[in-house]
């Protein structure tokens, strides 16, 4: 088993459109740029994007969103001092939004991971976020029900991986990358280095290589 | 009147805050809070996005695009610190596992409901990232926030005019003005600045207020 693959190109074949695609990072921190970058190239169109964000600047989710590749995006914090792609798009109409709490986001997406068909948060409750949901008290607790965010495919950056697909993720830009390696039927994952089996001690493996079906080596930072 | 300055506010907060807590500060004034945490104590700082043990911010040039806060700007790690994805990180506020955290607010309502997610306007663009998460999740919530608006409307209130972040979660308000529980028996004034009186600052504040 090898899930190493030589390049950007074989990483994202089969993308379709209307794919619903989970991008992991928080602001840049864990941003798959080069995947994102070869996104565009590929073409795939009408996406839902799921992703903590909205994009920034010009570059990476919001170079994806210029191009007009995205129908819809399910995040918790799109509004940024340089979020303006996404600020044009949602004001003109062209792109859906759903507004999710950052940990209800972080649960759905963990929960389509693990299997779950719904559960109740309290996060939320009694509030504009929750209108229309239903709801449920609970030893005294007032909660939310919330659904599991599934995804055709999740883009994610890592640190380390061995041909088996473990993964190893550096500091804080591990943040979603786990779970949404969990949630995705095809799991891409863009990494610095590339190490033999045995390498990464099993003692840490964050990610376990069930989760990840390519890995692919991009010139970064930490090669 | 006499003000307390946004330095003094964070200097009361930490204060407040026990070694060994586990301590999210969030975006905007909170953040100074950790400017005055006393360094003999050890305090946990939480960021959201997958970080306990959070340092200061680093020096001129060992910033790290992998080592940041909430707000998105470069921090460190304290020796002894961890990393974890974003359930994880999550859990720990919604599991009720914080002690503390201390958000900015545009309103707090007498019973603790907060509003800081969302002005209101028909027009913005909403954000919410972990507001809600955090405001239902602590222990403890304490809100951090200028008593009046520039308009000098109260923003303790009766009821939250802005869309909610969460209910009945506040626990404390400090202020420029004064320090303020919110408890079962209504609001309960700690301190207040120097020659301010009850009577003055509940007119000031439009909502009933009792001495400590």
């Amino acid at each position: 088993m090898n899930k190493i693959v030589p390049g950007l190109r074989e990483a994202l074949a089969g993308i379709h459109d209307g794919a619903t695609i989970m991008i992991g990072g928080f602001g840049n921190a864990g941003m798959p740029r080069e995947l994102i970058d070869g996104l565009i190239d590929q073409g795939a169109t009408d996406l839902t994007i799921v992703n903590n964000n909205a994009g920034n600047g010009d570059t990476g989710l919001a170079a994806l969103l210029a191009a007009r590749r995205v129908k819809k995006i399910i995040c918790s914090f799109p509004r940024q001092a340089d979020s303006y792609v996404f600020d044009g798009l949602y004001r003109s109409g062209e792109l859906e939004l759903e507004l999710t709490p950052q940990g209800n986001l972080a649960e759905r997406i963990r929960a389509a991971g693990a299997g779950v068909g719904a559960f109740f948060s309290p996060t939320g409750y009694g509030t504009l976020l929750a209108e229309g949901k239903e709801t449920r008290l609970i030893n005294g607790k007032n909660y939310v029900l919330e659904y599991p965010i599934h995804a055709d495919f999740a883009l994610i950056k890592a640190l380390k991986a061995d041909r088996w697909g473990n993964l190893v993720y550096r500091k804080a830009a591990r943040n979603f990358g786990p779970i949404m390696a969990m949630a995705a039927k095809c799991t891409i994952v863009q990494v610095d280095q590339v190490v033999e089996l045995g390498e990464l001690d099993p003692e840490v493996i964050v990610t376990p290589g069930i989760f990840v079906q390519r890995v692919v080596k991009v010139n970064g930072v930490h090669a | 009147m006499k003000r307390f300055t946004r330095d003094e506010i964070a200097s009361r907060v930490a204060r407040d805050i026990p070694e060994g807590s586990y301590v999210n500060l969030g975006i905007g004034l909170p953040t100074l809070v950790a400017n005055h945490l006393d360094p003999s104590r050890e305090v946990f700082l939480h960021s959201e996005n997958g970080i306990l043990g959070m340092g200061p911010a680093p020096a001129k040039d060992q910033e790290d695009e992998d080592l940041i806060n909430a707000g998105k700007q470069p921090v460190t790690l304290l020796t002894g610190g961890a990393y974890f994805h974003h359930a994880d990180s999550f859990s720990m506020m919604r599991g009720g596992h914080l002690d503390i955290c201390v958000l900015g607010a545009f309103q707090v309502s007498k019973q603790g409901d907060l509003a800081n997610w969302h002005a209101g306007a028909p027009d913005a663009i909403p954000a919410v990232g972990g507001a809600m998460d955090l405001a239902i999740g602590a222990k403890r919530v304490f809100v951090m926030m200028e008593h009046q608006t520039k308009n000098g409307e109260s923003k303790i209130v009766e009821h939250c005019t802005y869309p909610l972040t969460g209910m009945a979660c506040v626990s404390r308000i400090y202020t420029d003005l004064a320090v303020i529980d919110i408890t079962a028996n209504g609001l309960v004034v700690l301190e207040m600045t120097e020659g301010l009186t009850l009577p003055e600052l509940e007119k000031l504040s439009g909502v009933p207020l009792t001495a400590a």
